[in-house]
C-alpha cells in the first residue's frame, strides 16, 4: 500500500492507503476527520467539499494517491480556537443549517465563492451552489448567510 | 418574553458542533475491532431465487461471514412488522404478507436485500459479494397499479389475491349520492400524485455491537424514533427483550419520514454483531438509498365535487388507489387512509364526503410516510378540484374558497370524515396571503410579463393538516398498533442545572434549542444551564419519536408537564424551608416566594436542598428533584394556511421560474420564529420539488430509472425563489403549550399552489391539465399539443 503525506488543516499527516482510497475516505477513515461528509456516489451533493490547494473541490472525486504534498483544509480547520470563521458565524446567525449534514460542504464551497467573487449577487450565490444539495433549508437562509458573510469578509 | 424564552429567535445550540465538523452522525461512529457489512441486493424487480452459492465469497480475503435469508430463517429471525392494521369495507383485515429481513425464495423489487457479507473492510465485503452466485428465475413484474390490478396480473405475494392489500372506505356514501342528485354543477378530476424519494442528504447507516459478557446489544442507527425501533426489532424480529437492546439515534442528517421505519438493515446488523461477536458497520450508498429507503406518495385518484348554484360545496366523492410497493413498510398502511382521507373536508364546510381507497402491491420499493404523509396528497386533490370548479363555474378562485370556508365561530367543527377541528381562522390566513402576495395586482404583473414574451400565472391553495399525532385511544381504535403519547424527564441537578430527557428526536428540527426555551421559561433558569438529551434508549425513559409534526405538540407538552411536577415538588420543599404553608408558595421567574411577603428561595437553592436534605420535609417528601411525565393529547392539532405561488413560463422552451411564493401558516404558538420559518422554507422546497422537479420513475420491468442525483432532481438553490413566509397564531386548543406543529405545512400547501399557477399561465393557451412534476419538457409538450390541437403524451 502506498504511503501518502499531505498537510491537512496545517498539520503534516501521512497514512498508508489502498490506491482506490478517495480523499474523503482518507480524511474520514485514516485521519478521523469526520466533519467532511458523504451524501452521494455520483459527485453531485457537495457534502464532501474541502479546500484543496486553495480551491474548493469535492473530496469524493479525488484519489488520495494523487495528493502527495497537497494542502487541504476541511471544516475542522476553519475556526480559530473558539472563534468561528465569518462564514460559519453567518450560517449560525441566519439559521442556514438544520440537520447540519450538508453544512460542511456548503460552508467550504461558500468560502471559495466569496474568495473568487467578493460581492456575489443573490443569483450568483444560487448558481454557485449548483453543486451543493441541501434537503432541509430550502436554501433561503443559506443564500442570506452567504451574502451576509461576504460583507463581513470584505471588511 | 425573555431573550431565551418562548417566542424568541434564539440561535441554535446545536449549530456550533455542526459548523465545526464535530457532529456525531452514525457513519462517524467507529467501534474497536469493527467489521463492515455489504448487502447484496436484487437486480430484478420480480424473480424466484433458485439457488444461492456463497462458498467463493466466504473464502474471499478478509471475509468473516456470508449470510442469506435461509440462515436468518433457521436462526428464528422474524419478519419486519407493519404498525397499522387497516380493515377493508367488508370488515376483513388487510393482507399482511411476510416481510423477511433477507429475501426468502423470491425477490420483489430492485434493491430487495438477498445476502450480506461481513468483512474487514467495506471494499473486501463488496468484492466478496460479487462472488456470490445467485440463480434467479425472472418473473413478470407488476410495476404500475393499473398493471397490478389488471385481471391475470402476476402476484407480488401469493397470499394477496389481485395484489390488493385492502379496499377501505370512509364517510357516508348515500348522503353523498343524495348531495350529487341535488347539485347544480359537478366538477370531476383525475389526478396522479407522483412518487417521491425522500432523500435526506445523510444516507442511512448502522453500527451494531454485541457485549459478550452481558449479552447486551447496542445499535447506532439513522432513526427518527429509537424506542420504536427497539420495540419492533426486539419484539417481532430478533425476539430479544428490550432490556438487552440499546438503540441510539445520534445526530441524524435529515429524516423527512423515511427514517421512521424499522428497516431490514437495523435488525440484520444487530443480528450479525451477535453472530460474529464483533461490531459491524454498514453505510448505505446513495444509489442503494434510492432502492432501499421507503419512498413517498404515489396515488392515482378520481374525485367529484357537487356544488349548488352559488358555488357552495354539497358533496365530495373520492376514489384513490395507493401504491404500497412490494412490502408493507412500518406505517405505510395508515398513510393513504387515516392520514389522507380524514382530511378531505379541508377548510371547507362540505357536508357529505365519501372516499374509498384501494392499496396495492407492486414490484417497486415500499412506499411509506414522506413529509406530510397523506396530507399533501389530500391537499393536492382538494385544491386542484376546487380550482377546477372555480374555473368551470366562473367564480373567482379565492372567492370560491372563501364562500365555503369553516368560519371562526364554528369551532369545534366536526367534519364528515371523523376529525373534529379544535380551532382556526381560515379566512384570516386567506386575507393575509392575498394581501401579502398582492393578488389584486396580478393582472398588471401578468401584462408586463406578456410584453417580455412570458406567460405569468398565479395559483392559490388553502390547506389544513392534522399534526401532533395523536390521542392513543383514537389511534388504537383506528388500527394503530402503538400508543402515540410522548415522555419527558426533567432531571434537576444539585447545583440547579437541569438535563432534559425527551422521547422526541431531533434530526434537524433544533430541539436542543426550542425545548430548552420551554424549560427556561417554565423553570426560570438560565438557558445555558439546560441540556437536552435525546435519541438514546439507555438514557431516555421512553419515547415515540419525531414525525407528523408531533415533537413540540406532544413532546413539548410532556416536557411542560414534567417541569410543572418539578415546580410542585419544589413548592413543598420551599414551604418547609420558608416556614410557610404550601398553598402560600408561588413560583415565578425562577423563585419560590411566600405570597405577600418578601420571603423567597431561588430555584437553585430548592434543588440543592432536595439533594442535601438537611432542612427538609423528609417525612412527606422524598429527596431528589427528578420528574418524569407522559403526555397523551386529547386531539390532533390542526395547522392550516394559505399558499400563493406565482410563476413565469417561457412558452417557447417550457422553462419555468417560480418568481414569488407567499406562505401564511397558522401554526399556533411559535416557540422560536427563526426555526419555525426555517421549517416552512424546507417544506416549501420539498413541495415545490414535488410539483416541478421530482419523480421516481420505473421502467416497464421495474428498474428505477431515477436512481441517482443525476436522474432524480431534488431542488437546487437556483430552482427556488426567496420565500415570503408569515406565521399566524390562532392558539392551538389541543395541548397546554397551544402549539400546532410546523414541520410539514410547507410540503402540504405548496404543490397545488404551484400547479394551479402553472395552469393559470397555460390555460389561456388551451392547455387543460398538467401532471406533477411539471418539468419544462412536459410544459412544452402541453403547449405544443394545445397549439396543434392534439393531446399531449
Ligand atoms: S459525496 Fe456527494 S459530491 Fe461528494
Ligand atoms: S441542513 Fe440538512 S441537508 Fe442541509
Amino acid at each position: 500500500m502506498p504511503t501518502v503525506s499531505m498537510t491537512v488543516n496545517g498539520k503534516a499527516v501521512s497514512a498508508d492507503v489502498e490506491t482506490r482510497t478517495l480523499l474523503v475516505q482518507y480524511l474520514r477513515e485514516n485521519l478521523g476527520l469526520t466533519g467532511t461528509h458523504v451524501g452521494c456516489d455520483t459527485s453531485q451533493c457537495g457534502a464532501c467539499v474541502v479546500d484543496l490547494n486553495g480551491e474548493s473541490v469535492k473530496s469524493c472525486t479525488v484519489l488520495a494517491v494523487q495528493l502527495e504534498g497537497a494542502k487541504v483544509t476541511t471544516i475542522e480547520g476553519l475556526a480559530q480556537g473558539d472563534k468561528l470563521h465569518p462564514m460559519q458565524e453567518a450560517f449560525r446567525e441566519h439559521h442556514a443549517l438544520q440537520c447540519g449534514f450538508c453544512t460542511p460542504g456548503m460552508v467550504m464551497s461558500a468560502i471559495d465563492l466569496v474568495k473568487t467573487n467578493p460581492k456575489p449577487s443573490e443569483r450568483e450565490i444560487r448558481e454557485w451552489l449548483e453543486g451543493n444539495l441541501c434537503r432541509c433549508t430550502g436554501y433561503h437562509n443559506i443564500v442570506k448567510a452567504i451574502g451576509a458573510a461576504a460583507e463581513t469578509m470584505r471588511i | 418574553m425573555t431573550a431565551t424564552g418562548i417566542g424568541a429567535s434564539v440561535r441554535r445550540v446545536e449549530d456550533r458542533r455542526f459548523l465545526t465538523g464535530r457532529g456525531n452522525y452514525t457513519d462517524d461512529i467507529n467501534r474497536p475491532g469493527q467489521l463492515y457489512a455489504w448487502i447484496l441486493r436484487s437486480p430484478h424487480a420480480h424473480a424466484a431465487i433458485r439457488s444461492i452459492d456463497t462458498r467463493k465469497a466466504a473464502a474471499a480475503p478478509g471475509v468473516a461471514g456470508v449470510f442469506t435469508g435461509a440462515d436468518l430463517e433457521s436462526a428464528g429471525v422474524g419478519g419486519l412488522p407493519c404498525g397499522w392494521l387497516i380493515h377493508s369495507k367488508d370488515g376483513s383485515p388487510m393482507n399482511e404478507p411476510p416481510h423477511p429481513v433477507l429475501a426468502i425464495g423470491k425477490v420483489r423489487h430492485v434493491g430487495d436485500p438477498v445476502a450480506v457479507v461481513v468483512a474487514a473492510s467495506t471494499a473486501q465485503a463488496r468484492d466478496a459479494a460479487e462472488l456470490i452466485a445467485i440463480d434467479y428465475q425472472p418473473l413478470p413484474a407488476v410495476v404500475t397499479m393499473a398493471a397490478a390490478l389488471a385481471g391475470g396480473a402476476a402476484t407480488v405475494h401469493d397470499g394477496a389475491v389481485g395484489n390488493v392489500c385492502y379496499d377501505w372506505e370512509i364517510g357516508d356514501k348515500s348522503a353523498v349520492d343524495v348531495a350529487f342528485k341535488a347539485a347544480a354543477h359537478v366538477t370531476k378530476i383525475d389526478l396522479v400524485n407522483n412518487r417521491l424519494v425522500a432523500n435526506p442528504i445523510e444516507p442511512r447507516a448502522a453500527v451494531a455491537e454485541f457485549e459478550r459478557s452481558t449479552g447486551q446489544y447496542t445499535l447506532y442507527t439513522t432513526t427518527q424514533n429509537p424506542h420504536v425501533i427497539r420495540l419492533l426489532m426486539g419484539a417481532f424480529v430478533l425476539h430479544l427483550p428490550e432490556h438487552k437492546l440499546r438503540i441510539v439515534g445520534p445526530d441524524v442528517g435529515g429524516g423527512f419520514g423515511t427514517k421512521i421505519f424499522h428497516y431490514a438493515e437495523e435488525a440484520l446488523l444487530t443480528w450479525l454483531a451477535g453472530q460474529v461477536e464483533k461490531p459491524v458497520k454498514w453505510t448505505s450508498e446513495r444509489s442503494e438509498s434510492f432502492t432501499s429507503d421507503a419512498q413517498g406518495r404515489d396515488h392515482v385518484s378520481h374525485a367529484e365535487l357537487a356544488l349548488d348554484k352559488d358555488g357552495k360545496f354539497l358533496g365530495l366523492r373520492v376514489a384513490t388507489q395507493a401504491n404500497l410497493g412490494a412490502y408493507l413498510s412500518t406505517f405505510s398502511t395508515s398513510v393513504p387512509t387515516y392520514l389522507y382521507a380524514t382530511l378531505l373536508a379541508g377548510v371547507y364546510t362540505t357536508p357529505a364526503i365519501y372516499a374509498e381507497v384501494k392499496s396495492v402491491f407492486t414490484n417497486t420499493v415500499p412506499v411509506d410516510a414522506y413529509r406530510g404523509a397523506g396530507r399533501p396528497e389530500c391537499a393536492y386533490l382538494l385544491e386542484r378540484l376546487v380550482d377546477k370548479a372555480a374555473r368551470e363555474t366562473g367564480i373567482e378562485r379565492s372567492e370560491m374558497r372563501r364562500r365555503n370556508m369553516i368560519q371562526p365561530d364554528q369551532f369545534p367543527y366536526q367534519t364528515p370524515v371523523a376529525l373534529q377541528y379544535d380551532v382556526g381562522n381560515y379566512p384570516a390566513s386567506l386575507d393575509a396571503a392575498l394581501k401579502s402576495s398582492d393578488w389584486a395586482g396580478f393582472p398588471a404583473r401578468q401584462a408586463e410579463a406578456a410584453k417580455r414574451g412570458r406567460r405569468r400565472g398565479i395559483g392559490i391553495s388553502t390547506y389544513i393538516e392534522a399534526c401532533g399525532i395523536a390521542p392513543s385511544a383514537v389511534a388504537g381504535a383506528l388500527g394503530a398498533r402503538a400508543g402515540l403519547y410522548e415522555s419527558a424527564q426533567v432531571r434537576v441537578h444539585a447545583t440547579g442545572s437541569v438535563t432534559i430527557y425527551t422521547g422526541s428526536h431531533s434530526h434537524g428540527q433544533g430541539h436542543e434549542t426550542t425545548f430548552a426555551q420551554v424549560v427556561a421559561d417554565t423553570l426560570g433558569i438560565p438557558f445555558d444551564q439546560i441540556e437536552i438529551s435525546h435519541g438514546d434508549t439507555d438514557k431516555v425513559q421512553f419515547g415515540m419519536g419525531t414525525y407528523g409534526s408531533r415533537s413540540i405538540a406532544v413532546g413539548g407538552s410532556a416536557l411542560l408537564k414534567a417541569c410543572n411536577k418539578v415546580i410542585d415538588k419544589g413548592k413543598k420543599i420551599a414551604a418547609h424551608i420558608l416556614e410557610a404553608s404550601e398553598a402560600d408558595i408561588e413560583f415565578k421567574d425562577g423563585k419560590f416566594t411566600v405570597v405577600g411577603t418578601d420571603k423567597e428561595l431561588p430555584f437553585g437553592q430548592v434543588a440543592f436542598a432536595a439533594y442535601v436534605p438537611h432542612n427538609y420535609p423528609i417525612e412527606t417528601v422524598e429527596p431528589g428533584l427528578n420528574e418524569t411525565a407522559y403526555y397523551d393529547p386529547l386531539n390532533f392539532s390542526f395547522p392550516a394556511g394559505c399558499h400563493i405561488c406565482e410563476v413565469e413560463i417561457d412558452p417557447d422552451t417550457g422553462t419555468l421560474e417560480v418568481v414569488k411564493f407567499t406562505a401564511v401558516d397558522d401554526v399556533g404558538r411559535v416557540i422560536n420564529p427563526m426555526i419555525v420559518e426555517g421549517q416552512v422554507h424546507g417544506g416549501l422546497a420539498q413541495g415545490i420539488g414535488q410539483a416541478l422537479l421530482e419523480g421516481a420513475v420505473y421502467d416497464g420491468t421495474g428498474q428505477l430509472l431515477t436512481g441517482s442525483y443525476m436522474d432524480y432532481a431534488i431542488p437546487r438553490a437556483d430552482n427556488l425563489p426567496n420565500f415570503d413566509v408569515t406565521t399566524q397564531s390562532v392558539m392551538g386548543a389541543s395541548n397546554p403549550l397551544e402549539v400546532k406543529g410546523v414541520g410539514e405545512v410547507g410540503a402540504i400547501g405548496s404543490p397545488p399552489a404551484v400547479i394551479n399557477a402553472v395552469l393559470d399561465a397555460l390555460i389561456p393557451l388551451g392547455v387543460s391539465d398538467i401532471s406533477m412534476p411539471a418539468t419544462p419538457a412536459k410544459i412544452w409538450q402541453a403547449i405544443d399539443a394545445a397549439r396543434s390541437g392534439h393531446k399531449a403524451a
